[in-house]
């Protein structure tokens, strides 16, 4: 079974000459959660990017199931790939029911299949009932509108989910909670993910590897004892002593 | 929903098509400029036809200037208007005056036949010359009698000059050359208003005509042009030469009016539409006085009341009476401006969004479309003429061109600006361009789209005004004609109800904008 993604010596250079990545390869096993983390311009972003081919690599393969996604329509390819945004990226003037039914409908779902379905995932995300599914995604919460977005990526069953920091703008109470029930739906679920943030302690309670990006040049890959063993930069090093004194202050 | 949409643009539409004035192709079409001599003129010419030869006449009164007129009898819009040989000298071919009225007509005469095939028929009789009066006291007090004694004293006088009189060369430009007249102010003032100023000596001198009733009401005398600068201005039918070869007969018929008329009967036909008089009464009075027209059996004593209103009735009253018209207007207005921004919404909102597929040529084309806001309307209608002719067709297409700017730039600017993130996600789990465009940026652009269609309604109902000018009615209609009578009900019985129209189209559209605005927004 080929891996659920992977970038082989991958580069990107903008047109202005910035050099996004810079030689990256790693591979994500289905089923298996991967985090990237690094400050913002250093290349996490463009990285995820590249596997629903919002980005073009300059050069380098990326794959999708095995499949070169410069051969997938580009259209087809995401409606294949689960994708959750920072803001959650509702579309405001559609209820939190048709939020959810996007990419059903876009594969041509029938209405009652894309109900149930939708029904099914907002139970799942703890959304239930009529009262939430009616509503519009500014009468939610920035907690509620996340899980939305969760249940929109998860709708048409991708096997694949990309995450571009989902948590980033919540506070830190919602954080926690929903870091938890992330972890639970993943696991039931069996979706390969690669989860973008720039806060390493959440790379560590999440996923089973984490890739520390920087300057466009991925550093090292592994899991968190391995970071914290053995890291592979000094750059990796700090981010390391940074995340551990702040897990030793919150006691 | 789109769908009706689009089926009701056709269908409205085609009605543009059958109302354009394709229809009165086998009957003559007469026109006139706006002011009431030129009207009066034009309803003797179009009471004599009907009268004469059995011909449909259709009434194309009050055209706003020379070069609309003009134009429209060349392009073959109207067949017949009363027009000046001094106008047709001046203004038309662009000369000077030498000579006298003999001299001015036969070369009017030779130089419309060759250029253009227009026939000046036999002038009417009377001269309705450019002449400039002072009010009777100061030219007692001061010895007035030509226009050099006026330009002895004219630097300590203050003077007042219809805007036409003001730029030309044959106006106020020349007589400065040739009498050395500069006067100590200069004010450019509406015809009708410049005798209101006088009679309340706001000015001292002004450009009046021959047989203008308004000099006896005034008390204004007429200086005499002792250096023979203006030239002269003898009425006379101005005729298409294929009309008169299609119907040699209309021309017999308008033959009967050679030397019908002089200015002193001219001036008293005058004063009588000043006094309210319609001038479709004052014509028919006309044409049986001169027994052209059979008198009416039992219609003794012309009814001076049809069509006249009481001096002294209010401007409620007033607005009683002329309620049928009115509302026949308001009907015409608001038909002419809906019709235009329909179409202006179905070119505009298009137009929006494919700029916004080809932003580096959004603003410069934005910018563009901007300047058209600047174009006074009569200007635009004088680009529009050659093409379109006069009535409805050319007013509707100066307001659909009024109506570009506010909903391109709120269509462009609206879609260009829906919300980032929406749109990056809607990419993003996989929609295309076109699903993005539809689904996603035109319902988040919709309430700005909608404000835009909202401003440019009320821009064109405020000036669907302008359809006045062209003989296309409307409440422009009581505007104009009540500017050239100084009748400030007539101009109100226009403006109130197109200000209230206007008012009105606002709040219909707002409500619009709120029903429409989708929810969650």
């Amino acid at each position: 079974m080929p891996p659920a993604l992977s970038v082989r010596n991958v580069v990107k250079v903008y047109p202005d000459g910035t050099r996004a990545l810079d030689g990256v390869s790693f591979t994500v096993a289905a089923g298996e959660t991967v985090a990237l983390v690094g400050e913002s311009g250093s290349g996490k972003t463009t990285l995820l990017r590249l596997f629903n081919r919002r980005e073009e690599p300059t050069s380098g393969q990326v794959l999708v199931a095995g499949e070169d996604v410069a051969g997938i329509d580009p259209v087809a390819l995401r409606r294949r790939l689960g994708y959750v945004p920072q803001d959650g990226g509702l579309l405001p003037h559609w209820t939190v029911a048709k939020n959810v039914e996007t990419v059903p409908r876009l594969l041509g779902w029938e209405a009652k299949r894309r109900r149930e379905r939708a029904a099914e995932l907002l139970d799942l995300v703890g959304l239930a009932g009529p009262t939430f599914a009616g509503r519009y995604p500014k009468e939610l919460s920035g907690g509620q509108r996340q899980r939305v977005a969760f249940a929109r990526a998860l709708a048409a069953d991708p096997p694949i989910v990309l995450l571009d920091e989902p948590f980033g703008a919540l506070d830190a109470l919602t954080r926690r909670e929903l870091h938890l029930q992330f972890a639970a739906w993943t696991a039931a679920l069996g979706k390969a993910a690669v989860l973008v943030t720039h806060d390493l302690a959440e790379a560590f309670r999440l996923a089973a590897r984490t890739g520390v990006l920087r300057g466009g040049q991925l550093l090292q890959i592994g899991p968190a004892e391995e970071l914290e063993r053995r890291p592979a930069d000094p750059y990796v090093e700090a981010l390391l002593d940074l995340a551990l004194s702040r897990r030793s202050a919150h006691g | 929903m789109v769908r009706s949409i689009e089926r009701l643009a056709l269908l409205l539409l085609l009605g543009v098509g059958c109302a354009a004035p394709l229809a009165a192709r086998d009957g003559i079409v007469v026109g006139s400029k706006n002011f009431e001599e030129s009207r009066l003129l034009g309803e003797v010419f179009a009471q004599l036809i009907e009268a004469r030869t059995g011909l449909t006449v259709e009434r194309r009164l009050g055209l706003a200037g020379t070069q609309i007129c003009f134009e429209a009898l060349r392009t073959g819009a109207i067949d017949v208007y009363p027009e000046y040989t001094g106008t047709g000298l001046v203004s038309i071919l662009g000369e000077t005056s030498k000579g006298g009225r003999a001299a001015a007509l036969g070369r009017v005469r030779s130089e419309f036949l060759k250029r253009f095939d227009l026939h000046w028929l036999a002038p009417l009789g009377f001269e309705n010359s450019f002449e400039i009066a002072v009010p009777r006291e100061l030219a007692e007090r001061e010895r007035l009698r030509s226009l050099t004694d006026l330009a002895r004293i004219a630097p300590r006088l203050r003077g007042g000059f219809g805007q036409e009189f003001v730029g030309r060369e044959d106006g106020l430009l020349g007589l400065e050359k040739t009498y050395d007249l500069h006067f100590r102010s200069l004010r450019s003032l509406q015809h009708a208003i410049k005798y209101q100023a006088a009679g309340a000596r706001e000015i001292d001198a002004l450009d009046v005509y021959t047989t203008d009733a308004r000099l006896i009401e005034h008390r204004l005398v007429v200086l005499e042009d002792d250096r023979g600068f203006f030239p002269p201005y003898e009425a006379a039918a101005l005729v298409r030469g294929a009309t008169l070869a299609r119907h040699p007969e209309v021309g017999s018929a308008l033959g009967l009016l050679a030397g019908a008329f002089d200015e002193e009967r001219m001036r008293a036909l005058n004063l009588r539409l000043d006094q309210g008089e319609s001038e479709a009464v004052v014509a028919r009075d006309v044409l049986e006085a001169l027994s052209l027209v059979a008198a009416r059996p039992g219609a003794k004593a012309p009814s001076a009341a049809e069509g006249k209103v009481p001096e002294r009735a209010g401007f409620f009253a007033y607005l009683l009476q002329e309620r049928a018209a009115l509302w026949q207007r308001t009907l015409e207005h608001l038909g002419l401006s809906g019709l235009a921004l329909l179409l202006g919404v179905l070119v505009a909102v298009p137009f929006g969004l494919l700029l916004e597929r080809h932003r580096r040529l959004a603003e410069p084309m934005i910018r563009l479309l901007g300047i058209t806001q600047t174009v006074p309307s009569l200007a635009l209608l004088a680009f529009i003429l050659p093409w379109l002719g006069i009535g409805a067709r050319p007013a509707i297409v100066a307001l659909f061109i009024y109506s570009l700017f506010p909903i391109v730039r709120n269509t462009y600017s609206g879609v260009r600006d829906a919300d980032p993130r929406a749109v990056e996600a809607a990419l993003s789990v996989g929609m295309t361009e076109g699903q993005v465009l539809r689904q996603v940026r035109l319902p988040l652009a919709l309430p700005i789209v909608l404000a835009g269609i909202r401003t440019a309604a009320v821009l064109t109902v405020g000036t669907a005004t302008l359809a006045a000018f062209v003989g296309a009615g409307g409440l422009g209609e009581p505007i104009v004609t009540g500017l050239q009578l100084a009748d400030n009900r007539r101009i109100l019985s226009g403006a109130l109800p197109a200000a209230a129209l206007a008012l009105a189209v606002d709040a219909l559209l707002g409500a619009l904008e709120r029903a429409l605005r989708p929810r969650g927004l």
